[in-house]
């Protein structure tokens, strides 16, 4: 549902693109590190925690942070690159 | 001074500064109280947002669930702040440059139809209301147990509270209090929490603390002393147990993610910052000024958890001397006996509490050779975490008052925030939307402010007089808001061919699939009696419990718009040029009707 209807606008491409890799690594940290191999992670450890704990109740969360600035960031790089952002 | 005194002054305080800011934030005109003039500053937009989500659930109820399903209850942590990302990216910079004043709105308009905007409108109200009731019985309590007035007391002081700072201000009042009252929840949540991880690990900040040693000279990590320390009692391993097993916190975790991107009092935030780009990085803002809370509550519950049991454990399990004597119980264990919150019953009749999993068989057994005859901890209410915190800590009384002030704050900003909602849904989307077309915009703020009042007496009445539903209802909430809105807003922006057909078909059959299963099993209207499958875990698909079950909603809601899109025309022209208006960031202006 992701694919624009017949445009090959460039603006939009390029965000989408930015979506799915944010998008990714939302997954990958939250309900890949953090559900489906936390058994395994489990094992190593981060100082008192166990890894896969650690990104179900802390790491997820800091990233999800950092994931919302680097998509601002990137977005307002990509409104410019095609001459689409706010005066 | 007394307790009861220095509550009071810091509870009044607090008051004073919300009702102040209220004057001062006055609305003037629609664009002021619905989207507070569209002039708030992202990071200004940020706090208030993180208040106006945090609700009474979030700093009282959390910590409490999360000492009591300990990894499994990681899901709250994920679900409700993992949906900030999907409202950044997918939801919150191009409802912003669509610049209208309500979600409902933007569905009538993108799908063109009054019809869609209605449907949006009861999805909203419902939604809204469900999850006011919870905030108005976070006042009572808090205001009953603090202040020693009775909860219908509380209630009516809370009411006329929200009632003054939200009709005189509408957003632009509620946005400035907000900020006010994360300030006082922030402090009231951390401070306590810094002074007990300090106690028990020497690290005074509580995120670190959690993965500490301990600082009893024993060499464990915290986690690894509360592992042993809770298996030894018979309970589930603290670091991997779940709540219904993997597979439902997969689902869970999705549903509370998509129906927070879902919930308009939430979305209509990023309606009043002046650009895209705010819309954009405001969103992160929030969620820092989320996360500050979020990541402190899993040290609070995990290291409430470790207290509660020390105290009631404090030797060797299974030695006549291990076990605290009922007489010896300290003060705070008396209060909140007193609210029927924790309660004891000496079942074995030695005058010693005993606490443990009597229903875990191998640790009943061993309980049974050291002469125990059952859990006597026979209530230990998961919400009294929070408020006892302190007091089992031994903290100062002004940290006690500020807890007090906290939770007030918690609950009283989520409520005006959801009360904005359900009256701009009223007055702009019903009343100047379908009804009165021609309303001045004199009249439309008036009627604004009665609706507001009006969702105020209303929300009042459900929390004097709460449902028998009431505690099944935030299922629906976020249910509502993940299976139909969530969907409708994302499909109206990333898909062109979506037509009205396609999206009042999928928001209709995504809520039924999601009331149907929240009704199978809890009761047809939550009626006891009337539900076909009993709320058990064999009973569920898939293992998923109901309050799980939006995620499958809105998959159902997509599959379904996207089929009867298929199978329909096209939308007019002048929609597709509104979507192709929507994806780029220039030449958004305020935010007009």
């Amino acid at each position: 549902m992701e694919k624009p209807q017949g445009s090959g606008d460039a603006y939009w491409r390029a965000t989408l693109g930015l979506l799915t890799t944010v998008l990714i690594i939302w997954f990958v940290v939250s309900f890949g590190f953090g559900i489906i191999l936390q058994p395994m992670l489990d094992s190593i450890m981060l100082g008192g925690y166990p890894l896969g704990f650690w990104f179900a109740q802390q790491g997820s969360i800091y990233i999800f942070v950092a994931l919302i600035f680097y998509y601002a960031h990137r977005m307002g790089q990509i409104d410019r690159e095609h001459d689409v952002h706010e005066d | 001074m007394d307790l009861k005194t220095l509550t009071y002054i810091v509870v009044g305080a607090t008051f004073a500064l919300y009702l102040g800011i209220a004057f001062w934030a006055r609305a003037g005109s629609t664009g002021e109280f619905y989207v507070a003039g569209g002039g708030i500053h992202p990071i200004a937009n940020g706090m208030a947002t993180g208040a106006d989500w945090m609700s009474a659930a979030s700093f009282i109820s959390m910590a409490g669930l999360i000492a009591y399903n300990g990894y499994g209850a990681s899901l709250f942590l994920m679900g409700w702040t993992g949906g900030y990302v999907l409202l950044a990216m997918l939801l919150a910079p191009y409802l912003r440059k669509f610049g209208k004043f309500t979600v409902p709105e933007f569905i009538g308009d993108r799908f063109y139809s009054n019809t869609a905007r209605i449907v949006a409108v009861i999805c909203l109200i419902l939604a809204s209301i469900t999850y006011v009731i919870g905030q108005m019985k976070g006042v009572g309590v808090a205001f009953s147990r603090f202040l020693e007035v009775d909860y219908d007391t509380g209630l009516y002081i809370g009411m006329a509270l929200v009632f003054f700072y939200a009709t005189l201000g509408g957003m632009k009042g509620i946005t400035y209090t907000q900020i006010a009252q994360y300030v006082v929840l922030i402090f009231a949540y951390t401070i306590p929490a810094m002074f007990i991880s300090m106690n028990l690990t020497g690290n005074p900040l509580p995120q670190l603390g959690l993965g500490s040693t301990m600082a009893d000279g024993s060499g464990m990590t915290l986690l690894a002393k509360l592992n042993l320390v809770v298996t030894e009692l018979g309970f589930k391993e603290y670091t991997t147990q779940t709540m219904a097993g993997r597979f439902d916190m997969f689902v869970y975790t999705m549903s509370l993610m998509i129906g927070t991107a879902g919930l308009p009092h939430v979305i209509v935030r990023f309606f009043t910052v002046p650009k895209v780009s705010d819309a954009r990085s405001s969103a992160g803002w929030a969620l820092v000024f989320i996360a500050i809370l979020y990541t402190t509550a899993p040290a609070v519950g995990a290291m409430a958890r470790l207290n509660l049991h020390a105290t009631i454990q404090t030797g060797e399990i299974g030695s006549p001397e291990g076990n605290l004597s009922y007489e010896a119980r300290p003060q705070w264990f008396k209060n909140w006996e007193k609210t029927g919150l924790l309660k004891f019953e000496d079942k074995n009749g030695d005058g010693r509490i005993q606490y443990y999993n009597d229903a875990n068989p191998e640790m009943a057994k061993k309980a049974e050779a050291f002469g125990w005859k059952g859990n006597e901890m026979v209530k230990v209410d998961r919400d009294i975490i929070v408020l006892a915190n302190p007091e089992i800590a031994k903290l100062p009384h002004w940290v006690i008052a500020l807890v007090a002030a906290g939770g007030l704050a918690a609950a009283l900003s989520t409520a005006a925030g959801l009360l904005l909602a359900i009256s701009s849904a009223i007055s702009h989307d019903l009343l100047k939307g379908v009804f009165m077309k021609g309303i001045s915009e004199k009249s439309e703020l008036r009627a604004g402010r009665i609706s507001m009042a009006g969702a105020i007496v209303v929300a009042g009445y459900l929390g004097l007089n709460p449902p028998g539903f009431a505690a099944g209802t935030v299922a629906i909430a976020f249910g509502l808001a993940g299976a139909s809105i969530f969907p409708a807003l994302m499909l109206g922006i990333f898909y062109k061919r979506m037509n009205k057909e396609g999206a009042i078909a999928g928001m209709i059959a995504g809520i039924s699939v999601t009331m149907l299963y929240v009704f199978q099993h809890k009761g047809i209207l939550f009626i006891k009696g009337t539900e076909f499958l009993g709320d058990l875990g064999p009973n569920w698909f898939l293992g998923i419990q109901p309050n799980a079950f939006g995620a499958i909603g809105a998959l159902v809601n997509f599959g379904v718009a996207i089929m009867v899109a298929k199978m329909t025309t096209e939308p007019p022209q002048h929609i597709q040029d509104l979507v192709e208006s929507i994806r780029t960031p220039r030449g958004a202006g305020g935010a007009t009707h």
